[in-house]
């Protein structure tokens, strides 16, 4: 990829980055910092494409780390943030007992919702 | 034919991921679909890591012969790394989530600047431009890794103290000014065509020593009140790392997906100093000092203990109260004792609120999290600017467990090191009861002018002992039917 089409893509995804946090209220603050601590854990795949690649011992030691840490990034993230989210509720489905409605995914969808 | 294929199936993944990611963040920001966006962006995930295997079949020929090992190398880290921090995620208790994720942040930084360090010792990286990515990439995810680590170890309370030593700014900006150096020599003398970077492990190690040193320096002196701050500094950190390592390996989701970090996390940085009235360079180059003594003569009045009975059956007869948590109620797991005790008031006919300071807790919107783990309905919870007009018209201000988002000083005391930070003014309602541990001070180690207020009585206790015996009290009176209204 040429320097330029790079310079492009970087512009455009921070601008994005940037429009998207930009309308997020303060309430999901939280779950949004683990959220986009999440999205970077996909650094789990350049790690895992230079340790495909290690030539060398060294190479290999530095590389098992990078996939370990990565992985550890991605996987954690995800379950930190999907646990914080899921909390999320309205009154409509607060009326259930809070551990139920914890387990849906999405408390949004829940039928008690549908009600209204 | 066959060999086009894999290369094809990887970018073509690669791209419905960072799809995925963009569409995923952008459901995150409702709270009707933010449960659903961290599913969607987990998709990606998953599919680009599974896909990402498919680079076995164009290896480097220098790596063929260690493909088997690598590629069982790659399963075992991904399995140990991914089981283990996921099993912690879920474990992990609610009020535990900051430290969790500076702890996951610092391993995404730890990961770009590994990739960094395998470009360089590998010498897969040799032009001018590409060169100083890859350091720059190693440098910033090099100084998230130590610094995560340390926010980590203060959050979690294995460093207690915010470290100063004299000439603090003077030492890190010499740390960080040889590492540049050490940077720049390196990028010198490869693209002059003197060396391969293999030909100077030592350089590289003393790069990699000098960013991490400056991580831990960075972190070391800033205390509790800015350690949000400090999180979401690093988070963008670890995106601008990953995106740039990115460009080094040539793969535009870990670009996307990273510069979208960077510069989200940018603004989540900026909109959390603004909430403090604190600017970034603030926060992180001049810390909350000592206290100066003269703010102990500033204070008039007397604190005026009261028994948690006698509050809580107060707030029973009252109209309407608004509750202020703070870090106290987190530290006291005192949620879900909180909100039985407001069910008990809605039940009685009193009008309650949640008044949610921007920054209270150690991490913005923790406190929201942390209510909504116990069940409290979301639109119960205001926002500073939201409901600070409604306090003059409330019958009582109960705050649990914090301290320094209500300090009136910062709307009157110049001299004070908080002055100008948006409050939630607390005072200004006719009763004001704060549940505290004990006679100390907020995180700020300023003494709170609000406690020794006329309108003011402290209930001490461990905030959930306190809620049990406010819940015990009301109860006692009879779960009668609204009386007014």
């Amino acid at each position: 990829m040429t320097g330029f089409v790079a310079l492009y893509v970087f512009m455009l995804a921070g601008f994005a980055g940037w429009v998207i946090i930009g309308r997020v209220p303060a309430i999901l603050h939280t779950p949004l910092m683990s959220g986009s601590n999440f999205v970077h854990g996909i650094v789990v795949v350049g790690g895992i494409f230079a340790l495909l690649n290690a030539g060398t011992r060294l190479e290999q030691g530095i590389g098992f780390f990078a996939v370990l840490l990565g992985a550890g990034n991605a996987a954690g993230g995800y379950a930190v943030t999907d646990r914080m989210l899921a909390m999320f509720q309205t009154s409509a489905t607060a009326s259930r007992p809070a551990k139920t409605v914890r387990k849906h995914a999405t408390p949004a969808k829940t039928p008690a919702a549908k009600k209204r | 034919m066959l060999t086009a294929l894999p290369p094809f199936l990887i970018i073509a993944t690669d791209l419905v991921a960072a799809f995925l990611f963009l569409f995923g963040l952008k459901r995150m920001a409702s709270p009707v679909t933010a449960s659903s966006g961290i599913s969607f962006a987990g998709v990606g995930m998953l599919a680009a890591v599974l896909v990402s295997f498919l680079y076995v079949f164009g290896v480097d020929p220098a790596a063929r012969p260690h493909l088997a090992v690598n590629a069982g190398l790659v399963i075992v880290a991904l399995l140990l790394g991914g089981g283990a921090a996921w099993w912690g995620g879920k474990k992990v208790a609610m009020t535990a989530m900051p430290q969790m994720v500076a702890l996951y942040n610092g391993m995404g930084g730890g990961a770009a600047a590994g990739i960094a360090a395998m470009e360089l010792f590998g010498s897969k990286t040799r032009g001018g431009k590409e060169l100083t990515v890859t350091l720059l990439g190693a440098l910033i995810g090099a100084v998230s890794l130590s610094g995560s680590l340390i926010a980590w170890a203060k959050l979690d309370g294995v460093i207690t103290k915010p470290l100063q030593i004299r000439g603090q700014q003077v030492v890190n900006a010499v740390v960080m000014l040889a590492t540049l150096a050490v940077g720049g020599y390196l990028v010198f003398a490869v693209h002059g065509g003197t060396a391969l970077p293999t030909a100077m492990p030592g350089w590289i190690w003393l790069f990699f020593g000098g960013a991490l040193l400056f991580g831990i320096l960075m972190s070391l002196p800033i205390g509790g009140a800015d350690m949000p701050v400090l999180i979401s500094v690093y988070n963008a950190f670890t995106g601008l790392a990953v995106g740039l390592e990115g460009f080094v390996l040539k793969n535009p989701a870990l670009m996307i997906a990273g510069m979208v970090v960077g510069a989200a996390g940018l603004l989540l940085t900026q909109l959390m100093a603004k909430a403090m009235n604190r600017s970034i360079s603030k926060v992180l180059f001049s810390h909350f000092g000592p206290a100066p003594a003269h703010k102990q003569g500033t204070v008039v009045g007397s604190l005026k203990p009261v028994e948690a009975t006698d509050a809580g059956i107060f707030m029973r007869y009252a109209h309407s109260v608004i509750i202020v948590p703070g870090y106290g109620l987190a530290v006291a797991q005192g949620q879900q004792k909180l909100y039985e005790f407001v069910k008990l008031l809605q039940a009685a006919g009193v009008g309650v609120k949640f008044a949610v300071h921007p920054v209270a807790g150690r991490m913005p919107g923790q406190m929201d999290v942390l209510l909504a783990e116990a069940g409290v309905p979301y639109d119960l919870i205001f926002q500073l600017e939201d409901i600070n007009a409604e306090f003059e018209h409330t019958d009582v201000a109960l705050v649990i467990g914090a301290n320094d988002v209500v300090n009136p000083a910062a709307r009157t005391d110049k001299a004070s090191p908080i002055f100008g930070m948006p409050i939630l003014d607390a005072d200004k309602a006719k009763k004001v009861y704060v549940v505290k541990r004990g006679e100390g001070k907020g995180y700020a180690g300023i003494v709170n002018a609000l406690f020794y207020a006329e309108n003011c009585q402290m209930v001490y206790g461990d905030a959930q002992a306190v809620l049990i015996k406010m819940i015990t009290a009301v109860r006692g009176l009879g779960a009668g039917p609204p009386s007014k209204k």
